[in-house]
């Protein structure tokens, strides 16, 4: 009963968050709304007792994918009604796409209910008393090590790449060299001199 | 609790309902109790280290006075700008309210004394506290104000660094612990070595330096001095809350000193043992636990208070340079270490070599269990373990 209600409280929550965030005016609405999308799905997780995945996605998603969102959004002052002019344009593109993803959805899910495909098994049966975290982490780092650390690699690749392609090297920018300037004494900086008076010193 | 609901005949269902609203009143009112009592703390550990005398006018040594102030702001008029966004400005506030509270959800202040005993509790302290940025960014831009604006930028870019370097942080503790459950954490925290009777990973020589950091980080993440650029009053006027007023700025006070008590727990729990004495002697264990946890809490709170007293305030770049540059290398290169060491000395010791399987090898549609021996004999689960009722 409980679990049925907040079914369809965390499932109906995050499609409408999921429709106000692409119906809704302002960009940081827009990101917000996002937000709420977010934590529905990760409740939805919660509920079929994926809970690992439900903090991940709260943690990895909410946590930081939609804070640097907002951050650019905010900082960006994106004009979306200036967005919206090349709506009639990019329109047929926009149709053609959500068809396709549409016929996808619905190829995968017909041959998932005709039961034509045994690339794996459908449910992966978990011993009591071992926890989720502690079976995903034995599957993840002893049978699929090599696909996990090939994720892995994927992403420092974009990550490098991306502050490669990024950076630039700016010249006559003063840096602050922290050690030289611990190591750095009085009596190196400062020199004492006792002027006659009327002659000054030279510097 | 719910037992003792359960023994008047009510429904186990209505039962969990009744005494887990009872369990978060239970936790919570204190809490703000705390927050108050706190507050005055904080003014004159502050004032002492000033030579200053402090709150000392209301109440017998000034002990009234967070409430005298709550009852002000309580009573002020709450005024939103006009050009603000409404519904966001009145939102931010509550939101870091509410994520200040919802962490305490998985704090175990005793053996078995947590309202939520989750096998993912740090995981969901972590995710709990990467939300606390929210209301500052959301107050800063609602504001439709400069000063807040940049304050919310600051936040953001801030609590995001430090997020990483803590991460890393847990990582090694929950390496160390073989759990994400705090109170599993706190158990593993027990009787460290066998030669010498400490509770604590801060005893630790390779968990030390994790502990020292996670005190700077938790500055940065809670905004506390000499980290508290979000609301640098000689730059920002005072940040974020810059254009609050009334019971939307005591919601961020509050929350604001409910998330500074949680990092204190939070430090007690990860590595000073939390719940347990600091000492594994037998006597020790008669005073009760959660007494153990407040010391250490207030002690934490202590320093807090000390930093914040005596240290000048980082500039920007340095704290950026500071999260990224040092604590971000420094913690992952120590996460090396450690799970390098409980390697070389932890795994693949339970059982034999020729004991050990993997997890799960469901072979063939018959549901034949077939146990394949790992490459590496460090591999793989004992099969003890494993097997107990699926073997067919």
């Amino acid at each position: 009963m409980i679990q049925a209600i907040a079914f369809y409280l965390f499932a109906i929550m995050v499609i409408v968050s999921g429709a106000l965030t692409i119906t809704s005016r302002n960009p940081v609405h827009a990101v917000l709304w996002l937000i709420l999308a977010f934590f529905n799905a990760a409740g939805l997780m919660v509920l079929v007792g994926a809970e690992f995945i439900a903090m991940l996605l709260v943690i990895v998603y909410v946590g930081a994918v939609a804070v640097l969102f907002l951050f650019v959004v905010m900082m960006l002052n994106v004009d979306f009604a200036e967005l919206r002019a090349g709506f009639a344009r990019y329109a047929a593109i926009g149709l053609a796409l959500a068809i396709a993803l549409a016929a996808e959805v619905m190829i995968a899910f017909g041959a998932w209910s005709a039961g034509g495909i045994q690339l794996a098994r459908r449910a992966a049966p978990i011993d009591p008393g071992v926890s989720n975290i502690a079976a995903i982490g034995q599957l993840l780092y002893t049978r699929y090590l090599f696909v996990f650390e090939g994720a892995g690699l994927v992403l420092l690749v974009a990550m490098i790449g991306a502050i490669v392609l990024t950076h630039r090297e700016r010249g006559g920018v003063r840096g602050q060299n922290v050690a030289r300037q611990i190591a750095r004494r009085p009596q190196d900086a400062t020199r004492n001199t006792q002027p006659v008076v009327g002659q000054g010193i030279d510097l | 609790m719910t037992a003792f609901f359960t023994s008047y005949g009510m429904d186990y269902g209505w039962a969990w309902f009744l005494s887990t609203i009872i369990g978060i009143l239970v936790i919570a009112l204190p809490l703000m109790l705390a927050v108050a009592m706190i507050i005055y703390a904080d003014r004159k550990i502050w004032a002492a280290m000033a030579l200053r005398r402090g709150p000392n006018v209301v109440g017998p040594f000034g002990l009234l006075q967070s409430f005298a102030d709550g009852l002000k702001v309580f009573l002020q008029e709450t005024i939103v700008p006009t050009a603000a966004n409404k519904g966001l400005f009145l939102l931010a506030p509550i939101i870091t309210f509410t994520v200040a509270l919802i962490v305490w959800a998985v704090v175990p202040f005793g053996v078995g004394v947590v309202l939520a005993d989750i096998n993912v509790g740090l995981l969901y302290v972590l995710a709990a506290s990467s939300l606390g940025v929210y209301g500052i960014i959301l107050a800063g831009w609602s504001s439709n104000s400069k000063y807040p604006f940049f304050s919310a930028i600051r936040a953001a870019a801030q609590m995001v660094s430090y997020e990483v370097a803590i991460g890393f942080i847990l990582i090694s503790v929950v390496l160390w612990s073989g759990s994400f459950n705090l109170s599993d954490i706190v158990n593993a925290q027990r009787a460290i070595y066998p030669w010498l009777p400490v509770n604590g990973f801060i005893f630790n020589p390779l968990l030390f330096p994790m502990a020292i950091m996670f005190f700077i980080s938790s500055l940065a993440e809670t905004q506390r001095a000499p980290f508290d650029l979000t609301e640098a009053e000689s730059e920002l006027v005072a940040g974020y809350q810059t254009e609050y007023s009334s019971m939307s700025f005591a919601l961020f006070w509050l929350g604001e000193y409910a998330n500074v008590i949680l990092m204190c727990a939070l430090n007690a729990i990860l590595f000073w043992g939390g719940y347990l004495p600091p000492f594994d002697w037998a006597p020790l264990y008669l005073v009760p636990g959660i007494i153990w946890l407040f010391a250490k809490m207030l002690f934490f709170f202590f320093l807090f208070s000390w930093v914040k007293a005596t240290v000048p305030r980082y500039r920007y770049d340095q704290l950026m340079r500071l999260g990224w540059k040092v604590f971000l290398p420094v913690s992952l290169f120590w996460v090396f270490l450690v799970s390098g060491f409980l390697m070389l000395t932890r795994v693949g010791t339970e059982c034999d070599a020729s004991e050990r399987v993997y997890l799960k090898q469901y072979g063939t549609a018959t549901a034949l269990y077939q146990a394949q021996r790992p490459v590496y004999p460090t591999d793989g689960v004992c099969r003890d373990k494993v097997l107990s009722e699926k073997r067919p």
